[in-house]
């Protein structure tokens, strides 16, 4: 007879490209094995994507004067999975003046994440014409 | 045409491969060397790859793929590496030992540059819609999955509104989730084989994230709209991979993305005379990435498609030890060259022979299954003997796999005729 309570979980890991296949056990939701993981970034991953669940947001911001008229960005840190589009929403707000530095914070706190958008390329000035 | 220009080493493409051999050329000491890149940056496709996970192996940490093209530029450009932008090879052809690589530029025109050793570093391209025999009219809509990217990630511009991506490879997945984070809607994904072609973590945080369906055994079988797409029909296939009638579904979208492959862009490489391998599309090389031309290697997709880009740069860095060994007279001669040959599941390897004298004290060697499979064996074998044996819980096309051979294993075989790599299923 089962366990009342008691549940396994099986999450994909995404913190490299082998993507492993972690199996976690649970016990009125807490955690009381994991199994399947290569490493213990694994691990880590799949007990914090079951309990909150986690991403980097890669995305783009205008830029006006640049060689390019958008510049790759990204958040400094995970955030919530839930505010990735949240996120993505808030920098379509945004237009930056080029130059650019990979690095620059572009947005400070993004959507009450306390977690920085930066930059991640340089965008030099468009060459006068 | 101007006079022609002497080098000792020309890297064809300023790429992640050719940005990585150059850097461990030069480190080695070869001192007279050139990249030649077509676009205006430096970094190649890495510069439209915005997304992260890159560099794991490389610099243990995760970067994307403008950050992790990044540090090569930097590198390159400290080590005082001269590269030309805007130049585009459009000719490579060998006379006796010498080599011959015609560039064309906008400042000098067209030129000769007469090398004693050439990099091939060119990379791939996707696979387009003519090769892929889809029915329909030619209505607007139509991208390659990397050509979005381009227009998305660089130029700033949306391709569409609602899309259907046919092809579960890394670049279609990536590209769900860009189309998705910029406001249009990806309605479906379909990939005509039972298993994807991209890595699982893409599957996990670029569809399921954002509740994209992915259809395997599906393919499309029509496209609708004269003008603009207005739609697709996708049908489910059977084990042969044909469309079974009465499993046809309308979806109405104006843009389908095709991520159907990647093929190594070795017209140059035809140029010399050179043999390619008809599995990867790529030069065959042995254990120096040597191709059948002496002193012209061949590093990146432009010798077999990778997944990782971090594999990429170290094999572009042996690429350039070894051209600089070249150069520097200390690789030997070229004696018994062994076959390595991929048999039962395993479609290919790189490299395709070993010469054990030549080989440095481990070797790696790469290749791709054909199939999928679960808790099976990789195994090598010499003769009737078992080398190696890997358990590989899960194997799959989309994932390059690698072992390491041992010259301790291989030096002082007499009877070595032939290394064999293999899939056992059976326990």
């Amino acid at each position: 007879m089962k366990e009342i309570g008691r549940e396994e979980k099986s999450v994909i890991c995404i913190r490299c490209p082998l993507g492993c296949h972690i199996s976690v056990e649970l016990a009125d939701g807490k955690i009381q094995s994991i199994t399947g993981n290569t490493c213990p970034r694994g691990a880590e991953y799949a007990a914090r994507e079951l309990t909150d669940p986690r991403r980097t947001v890669t995305s783009l911001v205008r830029v006006r004067g640049g060689e390019y008229p958008v510049v790759s960005v990204k958040t400094a840190g995970d955030i919530p999975r839930d505010k990735m589009r949240d996120c993505a929403a808030a920098l379509k707000e945004i237009v930056l003046t080029a130059p650019v530095r990979m690095g620059d914070v572009v947005l400070e706190n993004v959507c009450g994440t306390g977690v920085n958008m930066v930059a991640t390329a340089d965008m030099a000035k468009a060459p006068e014409t | 045409m101007r006079g022609t220009m002497k080098k000792d080493l020309v890297i064809i493409g300023g790429g992640p491969a050719g940005l990585a051999a150059a850097a461990a050329a030069r480190e080695t000491g070869v001192e007279d060397l050139l990249i030649l890149e077509r676009d205006q940056h430096l970094g190649g496709i890495l510069n439209q790859c915005i997304h992260n996970g890159f560099g794991l192996h490389t610099f243990q940490e995760e970067l994307t793929g403008p950050e992790y093209a990044g540090r090569y530029v930097e590198k390159v450009r400290s080590l005082e590496i001269p590269y030309k932008l805007n130049s585009m090879v459009v000719d490579l052809r060998a006379e006796g030992s010498r080599k011959i690589v015609t560039v064309m530029n906008r400042e000098e025109g067209m030129y000769e540059i007469e090398a004693r050793a050439v990099i091939l570093a060119m990379g791939c391209r996707e696979r387009p819609r003519g090769a892929l025999n889809i029915p329909g009219y030619r209505p607007a809509g139509i991208y390659s999955a990397g050509t979005a990217q381009r227009y998305v990630n660089r130029e700033g511009r949306m391709p569409g509104r609602e899309a259907v991506i046919l092809g579960s490879g890394d670049i279609g997945l990536i590209m769900a989730r860009r189309l998705t984070l910029e406001g249009a809607k990806v309605k479906l994904v379909a990939e005509i084989q039972p298993y994807s072609g991209g890595l699982q973590r893409n599957i996990v945080q670029c569809l399921d994230d954002f509740g994209i369906p992915l259809k395997l055994s599906h393919t499309v079988v029509d496209i609708r709209g004269k003008e603009r797409v207005e739609g697709v029909t996708v049908a489910r296939v059977d084990e042969n991979l044909k469309p079974i009638p009465g499993t046809e579904e309308e979806i109405s979208c104006d843009t389908l993305l095709l991520s159907c492959g990647l093929i190594p862009e070795n017209e140059l490489t035809n140029g010399l005379g050179t043999s390619l391998n008809p599995v990867t599309g790529g030069p065959f090389v042995n254990e120096s990435l040597e191709t059948d031309k002496e002193g012209v290697f061949a590093c990146g997709n432009v010798l077999h498609v990778h997944d990782l880009v971090d594999y990429v740069s170290e094999e572009a860095a042996q690429a350039g030890r070894n051209a600089a060994a070249f150069l520097q007279g200390n690789l030997s001669g070229r004696g018994r060259e062994i076959p390595l040959v991929g048999t039962d599941g395993v479609r290919y390897t790189v490299p395709s022979s070993i010469d054990v004298s030549r080989m440095n004290e481990t070797q790696i060697v790469r290749f791709r299954v054909g199939n999928a499979y679960r808790n099976a064996y990789l195994e090598v074998r010499c003769g009737g003997e078992l080398l190696l044996s890997l358990k590989k819980p899960v194997l799959a096309p989309g994932q390059m796999e690698q072992v390491l051979l041992k010259k301790a294993d291989l030096a002082g075989r007499k009877d070595l005729k032939e290394i064999t790599f293999r899939v056992r299923t059976q326990v």
